[in-house]
């Protein structure tokens, strides 16, 4: 059966939150939606300068509405700690599939959501919004909606619940979500194996059309870095394949949470993530050295650390077909302009949900 | 239901004239097939709902994507509604052509224009046969994983539109988990592309939403998908149960044992019946229910889970555990399920087929609901179902010939839809709303969601010119019907028009 606990810090403040975006809206008060506080780099200030907005937070709104493990679904108000969720989840041996990264003990499930942001495991199982099932949002004049549901398949309506995942809380606000989880693998195995990067791409090329149990694959200075998931048989026998070095799960952990050296923030140049189609070769870049590029997602995702203008860097990855996101804050346009006709349906999009623009304005284009 | 667009409940339409609008389109198009006289409108009249027929205005069948442009351009001039149609399999009448609308055919638009093993993708064109995109990537070992019934004949810009299941979903998703990027053509004529061949776009995921939209918000021109590996083997267990309910605990229990099923049926005796009557699959016709749970993988692991699931299913009381022995007789065990719509239509001369989806939990009382429902009409229902993701697929037995008895079925279907909804499920969990769920959509939505997907639309199209009269109705018609959540009994916005 459906099992509900409520630790005494689980509090339903929807109705609060409803209350003071009503307000917000009436007085045309841009706000800026806060929960713990870890990815506000991650995108521009609201209204494009730094302290701008009232602050709405959701830190109260907090804890698991339901969780039924056989059902494989769990649904949690968005103040919810992160690694309080996980932990629940862990306790019945399923876990969020789409590995998010934390970037600091307060993260809560709303920011999870609202920058949909992945781990390591995101090219085999999918992302963020691929586990969203329904969310309930808080419109623009208060009112509360639900969308999706706790069920796998719903396909009533248009779909706002993904609209939602990396929309950065700018079409309204999150209260709850409801996701998709998944049993922990049986057995884990992380490996290292030294190789260059153009004999590591075309393995991984190789690999991709192979069934077998990777879940994660980053190369770095001379190495390819494996991780294998599935059942203990093909584990053990993909182990004894591929061969190298064991290597600790923990690199997982510090790669998705930014914690190898290559993401010290001793190097002062900025930190850019680069999203590729798969197999696209090292890209043509001036003054960038190997050891400038970590390769995550069997190379569909490449951090750069460079001082290259943003143009330069956008321009190239548009030519293979992905775009550039600048993780360091401070960046004028952190996230790649739209095209045009694109950026016209975002606008009027926008305009039909937020009409008098309070829900984090400018915190994903100047104009949205 | 009344089938035909009507102004008072689906909205205002411009007047338009056919003389006109034909002599508009063929004087701006010359070289775009129009199909304009009664005969050649007839095989347009239905998609896979033929319950349900109108006779469109006109039908335009491009062949290039500047003619969709310019259609599109002129549509919107002249305040015609467009309603798209890819295959015409569609399961909801979102096809269902207006009398005073251009049904625009994509299946022309029939070309694989490449398949990358390496990348792992195929570029589509939308009128590409579901089935023709795992056939074109299989001799890179490679498949694409939705697999709606209709397979065979559906095509995958309907699959974007409707967003797609089949019997894989709760291990490899539907169609909005398998599609990459997508180019849409507007309303006002202009070309966009949503998503990426990258793991993801800037910006807003427009991708998911136009996935599944219904053509309410553009025409979708081009698909890129992703291609999976084909999984070393798949092996497939049928066991038998005495009664449903144990079926639909064991189902919980397989999962329980951290086992996710790349399928997982299950149907009830009615259905098991009709299937082995048709199919010759080897079921069990004395059992109240049956289970088909395949695993697929890497052999090992699925030698281990097979071990596993058939342990799990003798505790949970299966009377007989069948695992077919060769690939043979797993393509015999699936052909009964994949068949069962059709065979099921052989025992009546009608079936209505329903697509609600439920918490899995919750299986058992709505069966018993169902069981109750069809005493109370007087109709047989066979129940088949994805029971690993709760979509049930309920089959209404009916005669469309007596008086009275299409009525009698469509209103048994509202009622199990409503349980669904009222169990925590969704009144389509594949099929879509089209414009047969149009009423039931007001059992799931209040009016403020209503207003809030009116406001999305109007974001896209802001005339109402693509397929009106579908997937989301208006307050005006959920007011009329009844069903409709009003809170204290008044309507929110009242100022606002009740399109």
């Amino acid at each position: 059966m459906a099992e509900t606990r409520s630790p005494s810090t689980d509090q339903d403040i929807s109705e609060a939150l409803g209350e003071r975006i009503r307000r917000a809206d009436a007085e045309g008060t841009p706000l800026r939606i806060v929960g713990g506080d870890t990815k506000a780099f991650y995108g521009r200030h609201v209204q494009g300068r730094p302290g701008e907005g009232e602050i709405l937070s959701t830190r109260e709104h907090r804890g698991i509405t339901t969780y039924d493990p056989v059902e494989l679904i769990v649904s949690v108000r968005t103040g919810t700690p992160m690694a309080e969720l996980e932990a629940r989840l862990a306790e019945h041996g399923q876990m969020l599939p789409f590995e998010p990264p934390h970037f600091g003990k307060t993260a809560t499930v709303g920011g999870m959501i609202a920058t949909g942001l992945s781990g390591p495991r995101r090219p085999w199982v999918g992302s963020v919004r691929d586990f969203v099932l329904g969310t309930r949002v808080v419109t623009h004049e208060g009112r509360q909606q639900r969308f999706g549901g706790e069920v796998m398949k719903n396909v009533a309506g248009y779909d706002l619940s993904r609209l939602m995942v990396g929309a950065q809380g700018t079409l309204g606000l999150l209260t709850e979500v409801s996701l998709k989880v998944l049993p922990r693998p049986g057995a884990r195995r992380s490996l290292r194996l030294e190789m260059p990067l153009a004999e590591a791409l075309t393995k991984l090329a190789e690999w991709g059309r192979q069934p077998l149990p990777l879940s994660a694959a980053a190369w770095h200075a001379g190495a390819l870095h494996l991780r294998l998931e599935g059942g203990p048989s093909s584990v053990a026998a993909t182990r004894e394949r591929l061969g190298g070095e064991e290597l600790d799960a923990s690199f997982w952990d510090d790669l998705r949470e930014q914690r190898l050296a290559f993401f010290s923030r001793d190097d002062a140049r900025p930190l850019w993530r680069l999203s590729l189609p798969p197999n696209t070769p090292p890209l043509a870049l001036p003054d960038v050295e190997a050891d400038d590029l970590l390769y995550d997602w069997a190379g569909t995702q490449r951090w750069l650390r460079s001082d290259l203008a943003a143009d330069t860097l956008r321009e190239a990855c548009a030519r293979a077909g992905g775009h550039a996101t600048c993780y360091t804050p401070g960046a004028a346009e952190p996230f790649m302009p739209l095209a045009p006709v694109v950026a016209k349906y975002h606008r009027r999009l926008k305009a039909e949900l937020d009409p008098r623009g309070i829900f984090n304005p400018g915190r994903l284009y100047a104009a949205i | 239901m009344n089938i035909h667009f009507d102004a008072r409940l689906d909205g205002d339409l411009p007047d338009i004239d056919k003389a006109e609008v034909l002599a508009d389109l063929q004087r701006s198009l010359p070289e775009l097939t129009l199909l304009h006289r009664e005969e050649d409108l007839h095989p347009f009249e239905c998609d896979g709902l033929s319950a349900y027929r109108v006779l469109p205005m006109l039908v335009a069948l491009p062949e290039t994507l500047e003619q969709v442009e310019t259609l599109m351009q002129r549509c919107r001039a002249l305040g015609v509604p467009v309603v798209t149609r890819g295959a015409g399999t569609g399961l909801s009448g979102g096809a269902l052509p207006l009398e005073k609308g251009v049904l625009l055919v994509m299946s022309r638009f029939n070309r694989i224009l490449e398949v990358d093993p390496d990348a792992r993708l195929a570029r589509l064109q939308p009128g590409v046969r579901n089935l023709a995109i795992s056939e074109a990537a299989a001799p890179y070992g490679l498949y694409y994983a939705p697999d709606p019934s209709s397979q065979i004949a559906c095509s995958i810009g309907g699959n974007v539109a409707e967003n797609a299941g089949g019997v894989h979903c709760l291990k490899y998703g539907l169609t909005v988990h398998n599609v990459i990027q997508v180019e849409v053509i507007t309303i006002e004529g202009e070309r966009m592309t949503l998503g990426s061949e990258a793991p993801d776009a800037p910006g807003f995921d427009l991708l998911a939403l136009f996935t599944g939209s219904e053509g309410m918000l553009g025409v979708v021109t081009e698909i890129t998908v992703k291609l999976l590996p084909k999984p070393e083997t798949a092996k497939v267990l049928m066991a038998s149960f005495d009664d449903v309910e144990k079926a639909g605990r064991a189902v919980g229990d397989i999962i329980a044992a951290g086992i996710i099923p790349g399928g997982l049926e299950m149907m009830d005796n009615l259905a098991i019946r009709a299937a082995e009557d048709f199919i010759h699959a080897g079921y069990p016709v004395e059992a109240e229910a049956i289970l088909l749970c395949e695993l697929d993988g890497v052999e090992a692991d699925v030698d281990d889970d097979c071990a596993t699931v058939r342990r799990v299913l003798e505790v949970a009381g299966a009377t007989d555990i069948k695992q077919a022995h060769d690939e043979a007789e797993r393509a015999l065990f699936w052909a009964g399920r994949k068949n069962a719509f059709p065979a099921v239509g052989r025992m009546s001369p009608d079936y209505y087929c329903m697509d609600g989806t439920i918490p899995r939990r919750e299986l058992p009382r709505v069966l018993k609901g169902i069981a109750d429902f069809s005493e109370e009409y007087g109709l047989r229902v066979a129940n088949v179902f994805h029971a690993g993701d709760g979509n049930m697929h309920p089959l209404i037995l009916f005669d469309a010939n007596r008086e009275g008895e299409l009525e009698q079925a469509e209103e048994l279907g509202g009622k199990i839809l409503e349980l669904c909804v009222e169990a925590g499920g969704s009144i389509t969990g594949e099929h879509g709303v089209g414009r047969e769920k149009i009423n039931q959509m007001c059992a799931q939505f209040n009016p403020g969601e209503l207003t809030t997907f009116h406001a999305v639309k109007a974001a896209f199209d802001p005339g109402r010119l693509l397929n009106p009269g579908k997937n989301i109705p208006t307050l005006a018609r959920c007011a009329e019907f009844g069903a409709m959540h009003v809170h204290d009994n008044q309507l929110p916005h009242p100022e606002l028009p009740r399109f």
